[in-house]
This record gives C-alpha cells, sequence and structure tokens, in this order.
C-alpha cells in the first residue's frame, strides 16, 4: 500500500510525506483533528488537514517561540500560552524553576487529550504542575486581565479557521493591556515565502506595530511548514530582543536545548533582505 | 408542527431544478444565455446563478401576474407568515412599504405615522400625494433614540384627524422597539382606519418563539417585510403581507405601477427558500440569534461605559416590547459617537457593523454569526474603550427633532425651489430630505420647517462622520428650500 498524507502549499505546490499508518481521525466541535504515524517525521498532527507538529521537527519551532524570549526576560514568573494544544511549549517553558504559574489557554480541549494519547514527547508538558488549562476562546480570555502577565505566547493556527482571533487588533491590543509593563508577547508570524501567507504575515504584523512599541520579528527554519522559512513576532513594552538579551544569565539557567542558543537568539533577528522590505512597507 | 408537510416544499426552487434539467434552448432574454455570452461575468458570478437568471415564461410563472408556481409560493408564505396574501417583492421593503401605503392612500388623504419612519415611507407620501399626521414619539433621553408612539398619542391623532385613513407602526424600530400595535390595531379599526406595519427590520417576530407580537398577528392589514434582513434571502428581495380586510387584487395592481416586468428569478427563489428555511427551522435559528445577542450584550456590558439594551427598556406604553434579538449599544458613556466607534470598528478592527448614529450603534445578529466572530466584536469594543475613551461633556445626545410641518411633502418636492447655503436656510420651508445613512430616518423632509435647532444638528453629525444623504448637494452644504415661502 502507497499511503501519503499531503499539504497544498500553494495551489501549485503539495507536500507529501509517506505515512505508515492513520492513528486518529474525528471532526470536534471546531475543526477536524488528524494523527498520523510515519517513518520519516515520527507522529504528526494535522488540524482541517494543515500540518501542525511533527515528532522530527516540533523542537525547533517550540525551542524558538519559548527560549528566546526567556532570555530576554529570565525573570518571567506568570505565563500566558495560547493555542499550543500540543503541550510542547508547556514542556519548554518547564525547564525554568524560576516561573510560577504557566495558564495554556485552548480553544478546542479535543485537541489536548488527543495530543496527550498520541504525542506524548510534548504531551508531556501538560504534567508540570505549574499548568493551569482553560477551554476557553483565546480573544474572550484575555479581556479580562490588566497588568498581569510577564510573557504572552501565542501559538496560534493558520489565521484561517478557529485560530483567526488572534491575528486581529483587538487580540494584540488586548495582549498589550494584559502584559506588565515589562512583559512580551511572542507569537506564530506565519511565513514570508508564499504570497498567500506573506499576506496574511503582514496583515498580523501591521497589526502587532500599531499595539506595541517594540515590534521585531525573528527566524527559524521549520523543515514541514510551507517552505520552511517561518517567522515569529517578539512584542513588548520595553525589552528590545537584542539589547536587552541576558545571553550570561540565560547561560547560567543550563537549559537543555537542540535547537536555540544565544548566538541563534542574535542570528535569527537577521533577516534576509526581501523580508526587511515587506515588513518596512507596513510598519 | 401542523404546516410541516407543506411547508417544506418550495415550488420555485423545484420550478427552476425542473428548467434547468430540460436544457431548453434559449432564444428569449437575458442576452448571456445562461451565462455563455459574458465570460467574466459567469466566472466572476458562478456558472450556477448565471444558468438561474432566466425570464418569466410558462413553466416559471409571471410575477406580475402570478398562475402557478409563484403563486403557489406566495401562498405558502402567506400561511407561513399567517396573512391571507402574499406578495413577493423584487425592489426592496421600499417597495413593499410603498405599495402598502399607496394601497390604502390617495392623494390629500391622511395617514397617521411617527417620524421616525424610515424614508421609503416619507418617498410614498412624495409618489401618491398623501399627508402625513405625525405622532410624535417620545424620545429616551439617556440613550438619544426615539421610542414608539404610545397608545394615548395615537388616539390623540385619531381623534383629531377622523378623516385619517391609515395608521402606519414601526414593528419593531432600528433599534428593535415595539408600539403596542395590537392596542393599535383595535383603535384604528375602530375608527374605519387601515393599519400598516413596517416590518423591515421584523421578519423574525412570524418565526421565533417569545418574540414581539408580529404584524399579522396583532390584526394589521398590510405589513412590509424584509426577508432579506433576519429571513437570510437575497438583498432586495423582500414580502409584503395582506390582511383579510384588504383587496389583494387592487394591492397587486399597486405592486405593478412600479414594479419591474422582469422579476430576478434569484431573488423569488432566495424568497422561496429563505420561507422553507423559517417555516421548518425558525423557532431553533431565533432562539440562537437571541442566545448569541444575549450573550454579547452581556459582556460589552460588563466591559463598562457601554449599554447594551433590551427588555429592561419596556414600560408598557412608548416601549411596549423590546427585539431582544437586536444588538443595540450606546456609546455616549465612553465620550464618543456611535459613528466614532461605527468608523474605527471598520477602519481599525476590519469590523463592519450595521449602523451607528449620534449616540448608538447597532451590530446585526444572525444566524450566520459565530461564536468567534462575536468575540471579536466584544474584544474590539473593550479595546476601543481602553484607546479611545473621551470626556462626555459636550456629546448630543438625542436624535430626534419634532418636525413641523407646513406643506405635503408631494407639494413640497415638487413645487419650485431655491438652492441655498445650509446657514441661510433657517425660517425656510425644505423642500428635500435630509437624513444620515444608514439609519435613513429623516431628519428634514420635504414641507417641514428648517430651524436653528436643526441646522446644528446636521452640522454636528457631519463633523461626526455621518454621511448625510437625500440632497441634491452631494456635500449636504446646501439645501433647496421652497421658493417665496415663508
Amino acid at each position: 500500500m502507497d499511503l501519503w498524507y499531503s499539504e497544498f502549499h500553494t495551489k501549485n505546490v503539495k507536500f507529501s510525506i509517506k505515512v505508515d499508518k492513520q492513528l486518529y481521525s474525528h471532526k470536534s466541535e471546531f475543526q477536524a483533528i488528524d494523527i498520523f504515524e510515519s517513518e520519516e517525521f515520527g507522529r504528526f498532527l494535522t488540524l482541517d488537514g494543515y500540518m501542525m507538529l511533527t515528532e522530527k521537527d516540533e523542537f525547533i519551532y517550540h525551542e524558538m517561540i519559548v527560549h528566546t524570549p526567556m532570555a530576554v526576560h529570565p525573570e518571567a514568573k506568570n505565563i500566558l500560552v495560547i493555542g499550543a494544544g500540543d503541550g510542547g511549549v508547556a514542556r519548554e517553558l518547564s525547564k525554568y524553576k524560576g516561573i510560577e504559574t504557566i495558564d495554556i489557554v485552548e480553544i478546542d480541549e479535543e485537541v489536548i487529550s488527543v495530543c496527550k494519547k498520541f504525542l506524548p514527547k510534548t504531551a508531556c508538558g501538560f504534567e508540570d504542575e505549574r499548568v493551569t488549562l482553560y477551554f476557553q476562546d483565546g480573544l474572550k480570555f484575555i479581556r479580562k486581565y490588566e497588568n498581569y502577565y510577564d510573557l504572552i505566547i501565542v501559538d496560534s493556527t493558520d489565521p484561517f479557521g478557529p485560530g483567526e482571533g488572534l491575528f486581529s487588533k483587538e487580540f494584540y491590543g488586548n495582549c498589550f493591556k494584559a502584559l506588565r509593563e515589562d512583559g512580551i508577547m511572542v507569537n506564530q508570524h506565519e511565513s514570508p515565502f508564499y504570497k498567500d501567507d506573506a499576506t496574511a504575515m503582514l496583515r498580523a504584523h501591521k497589526r502587532i506595530v500599531e499595539s506595541f512599541p517594540i515590534s521585531r520579528v525573528y527566524q527559524a527554519h521549520i523543515p514541514t511548514y510551507p517552505s520552511g522559512h517561518w517567522l515569529f513576532g517578539f512584542a513588548s513594552k520595553k525589552h528590545q530582543p537584542l539589547a536587552d538579551l541576558n545571553e550570561k544569565q540565560w547561560n547560567e539557567l543550563n537549559i537543555d536545548t537542540k535547537y536555540y542558543n544565544t548566538k541563534l537568539h542574535m542570528g535569527s533577528f537577521a533577516l534576509p533582505n526581501y523580508v526587511w522590505e515587506m515588513l518596512k512597507n507596513v510598519e | 408542527m401542523k404546516t410541516l408537510k407543506i411547508q417544506d416544499r418550495a415550488p420555485i426552487m423545484d420550478a427552476l431544478n425542473d428548467f434547468i434539467s430540460s436544457r431548453v434552448v434559449p432564444f428569449d432574454v437575458p442576452g448571456h444565455k445562461r451565462g455563455k455570452g459574458n465570460k467574466e461575468l459567469t466566472e466572476f458570478l458562478g456558472e450556477r446563478c448565471l444558468t438561474l437568471d432566466v425570464n418569466s415564461m410558462k413553466p416559471l410563472d409571471n410575477l406580475c401576474h402570478p398562475v402557478s408556481v409563484i403563486k403557489e409560493a406566495e401562498d405558502l408564505a402567506a400561511e407561513a407568515f399567517g396573512a391571507k396574501n402574499a406578495f413577493f417583492m423584487v425592489s426592496g421593503t421600499t417597495s413593499a412599504v410603498q405599495a402598502m401605503i399607496m394601497s390604502v392612500c390617495k392623494k390629500n388623504d391622511k395617514i397617521i405615522l411617527p417620524r421616525n419612519v424610515h424614508r421609503s415611507v416619507i418617498n410614498a407620501l412624495i409618489l401618491c400625494g398623501a399627508v402625513p399626521v405625525y405622532v410624535n414619539p417620545e424620545l429616551n433621553q439617556r440613550l438619544g433614540i426615539s421610542l414608539g408612539m404610545s397608545l394615548k398619542a395615537v388616539e390623540e391623532a385619531i381623534l383629531n384627524n377622523p378623516d385619517a385613513k391609515a395608521v402606519l407602526v414601526n414593528n419593531p424600530t432600528y433599534y428593535g422597539i415595539c408600539s403596542d400595535i395590537k392596542g393599535i390595531t383595535a383603535l384604528a379599526h375602530s375608527h374605519g382606519m387601515k393599519v400598516l406595519a413596517d416590518e423591515a427590520h421584523g421578519t423574525h417576530f412570524y418565526f421565533g418563539k417569545d418574540m414581539p407580537i408580529s404584524g399579522m398577528a396583532a390584526g394589521a392589514d398590510l405589513a412590509a417585510v424584509s426577508m432579506h434582513k433576519s429571513g437570510g434571502s437575497l438583498t432586495q428581495s423582500s414580502i409584503l403581507l395582506v390582511g383579510e380586510n384588504v383587496n389583494p387584487h387592487y394591492v397587486r395592481q399597486i405592486i405593478n405601477l412600479t414594479q419591474t416586468t422582469s422579476g430576478s428569478y434569484l431573488l423569488l427563489s432566495s424568497l422561496d427558500i429563505s420561507r422553507k428555511k423559517l417555516a421548518l427551522d425558525g423557532e431553533d435559528t431565533f432562539k440562537q440569534v437571541s442566545e448569541m445577542a444575549k450573550y454579547a450584550r452581556d459582556e460589552i456590558n460588563s466591559i463598562g461605559g457601554y449599554y447594551a439594551y433590551s427588555k429592561e427598556l419596556v414600560n408598557g406604553d412608548t416601549v411596549y416590547d423590546f427585539d431582544a434579538t437586536k444588538l443595540s449599544i450606546n456609546t455616549l458613556g465612553i465620550g464618543m459617537a456611535g459613528i466614532e466607534v461605527y468608523d474605527i470598528l471598520r477602519d481599525e478592527y476590519d469590523i463592519q457593523i450595521e449602523f451607528g448614529d449620534i449616540g448608538n450603534i447597532l451590530a446585526y445578529i444572525s444566524i450566520g454569526d459565530s461564536q468567534k466572530n462575536l468575540e471579536r466584536l466584544v474584544s474590539a469594543l473593550a479595546e476601543i474603550k481602553r484607546i479611545y475613551q473621551k470626556d462626555k461633556t459636550g456629546m448630543l445626545d438625542h436624535e430626534y427633532i419634532n418636525p413641523t410641518v407646513l406643506v405635503a411633502p408631494q407639494e413640497a418636492f415638487y413645487s419650485e425651489k431655491e438652492l441655498v447655503a445650509l446657514e441661510d436656510s433657517v425660517g425656510k420651508i425644505c423642500t428635500e430630505f435630509v437624513m444620515c445613512y444608514p439609519p435613513g430616518i429623516p431628519i428634514l423632509a420635504p414641507g417641514e420647517l428648517i430651524t436653528q435647532e436643526i441646522i446644528a444638528y446636521i452640522k454636528y453629525a457631519k463633523e461626526k462622520g455621518c454621511l448625510l444623504t437625500g440632497t441634491e448637494d452631494l456635500e449636504a452644504n446646501k439645501i433647496n428650500i421652497l421658493k417665496g415661502g415663508c
């Protein structure tokens, strides 16, 4: 049998992974949830057919979205994670002893239960006792908070589907309000490469720039995401991602990482010219 | 449900399906010939849509003289709405309102109505020459919105004008406010007057549970129902309902005075299919809509500053009932005009709401909405308050100015006129409309006295960003007045 998972990265580009078997398939209240097993990438999760994570390359995404802001703000105590039903962000956060609370807001409870069952390598993050799970719309959750969190990590799906509200100006504005004066927000910032992704990326960027005094973009290479070239947003009220990097302090924490290091941190904010120009046009 | 079996049909849709499968060769209009003659249009709107854009013909009946499938569909609609007859309308509820008025009023006949009517009502008076007798709708000072007509005020108008032919009632107003239409109907009928219900915002009253009473249920003689609003049909489609004591054949003649002879089958089938859906699922649908509106109202009220109002306004008279599916929000508490919030929602947050006026906004909630989008609206309103909140002093709050009608609308509109600057028009008689659109309720209508207060209001509305319409001068800096009048 020749079974393949395929995702259209554009109308004309298809990305496929050979599948050994499908472990789970169900339509939840919000989206279609599927788990596959493959030889090349291990197990992987898709939502509405879009690749969310594979066991092989998830470390890149999760380390970059967590350690980059934590190395700038190692004192962060109260963390809010929006989305992240797979537990990968929580797993990386749990490496910091100084963190006091990790609130995770995921709209789809079924994603969490499925990940706990089939993706223990990331779902182990939920076991940390500092984690509290809220099954709610992120946009609704954040409305109630003011001057409360040190770090907000927006680990959203793409802006077409249940995650749409997490790319809106009202969401970023509410995040600004919910952060302390030295707070940081990082977000999954889409890709600059293919046209539709780039359009979504620029819309999000423009809205973040309008909501935060400091707004920068950094990048990583994630093989299973469209084009592989992926961006993250770093927005804050006070901290600069490079000038305020606490290199020494972070390295003394001796946190075990496979992708992130403080040299890479500095390099990741250096962007290709075409990306610079795109971003500059909406800033 | 007793009507289930019959209501589950859609005769116009069925006839169109049969027609398409019979592959008739078209040597008739429309000239795009099922889209083949206009490739770009077909690609843009979709092949299916162009295939259905056909002309009246025997198997598809004729809107002007319905005898088969359109007649059947109209009869089903009449049954679903509890009316004696129903007419499908393809020129908007404007055409239904006009047909309704022209069916009961002729030149110089009096009609009793509240002044906060839609412009289409006064347009009808210009067309037919009827004379308005305005009942002053009370004003809610805090919200700056006009309410319904009190029974007593209607009675007074009836006693002072025993020769009036009809009473027109908004059921409900744009904001969701209902008058005692049942009481008004009984009163009007006892004086030999007809009752017309403008139900542009009331389709759901016929199908939802625990809704304000519908025009037909209240005994009204005619009702104009905007199916394309809460009924879910295509824009521009509407239904005119006819009660027991009105001659439907005369109504049809009146409709045919102005209605197109090429009624669109896209619009007609949308009315047919929507009626079916309303009859079968309406109760559930509007239960969900009410719940969504309630959720949003509670969340918005918890932000503070805003006031999303509902049934607590009910006072047994000028607010006899309230349509709780409406999400009307007063914005004066955050020091902003409704129109300012309306503009910011669209320009900054990509959220389009129904309208904003001086003190309020209205977000239209329907079955097409999702929880996720409600969260966006609520969050955006919270953000607008955080970022833009101002001191509320100096906010103009009232929306209604009692008009002084000196000349009948038709006479004023067709008289010799003179174009003058707005500020030079005080004390003169206006010959055209001035209104903010939306909501399209006239500030001035033809034949009314222009006062200093009205000019100040118009200038304030302009300054806040309202789109002023109705005047010949598109900028509304100049206004037409009656030549030699006053």
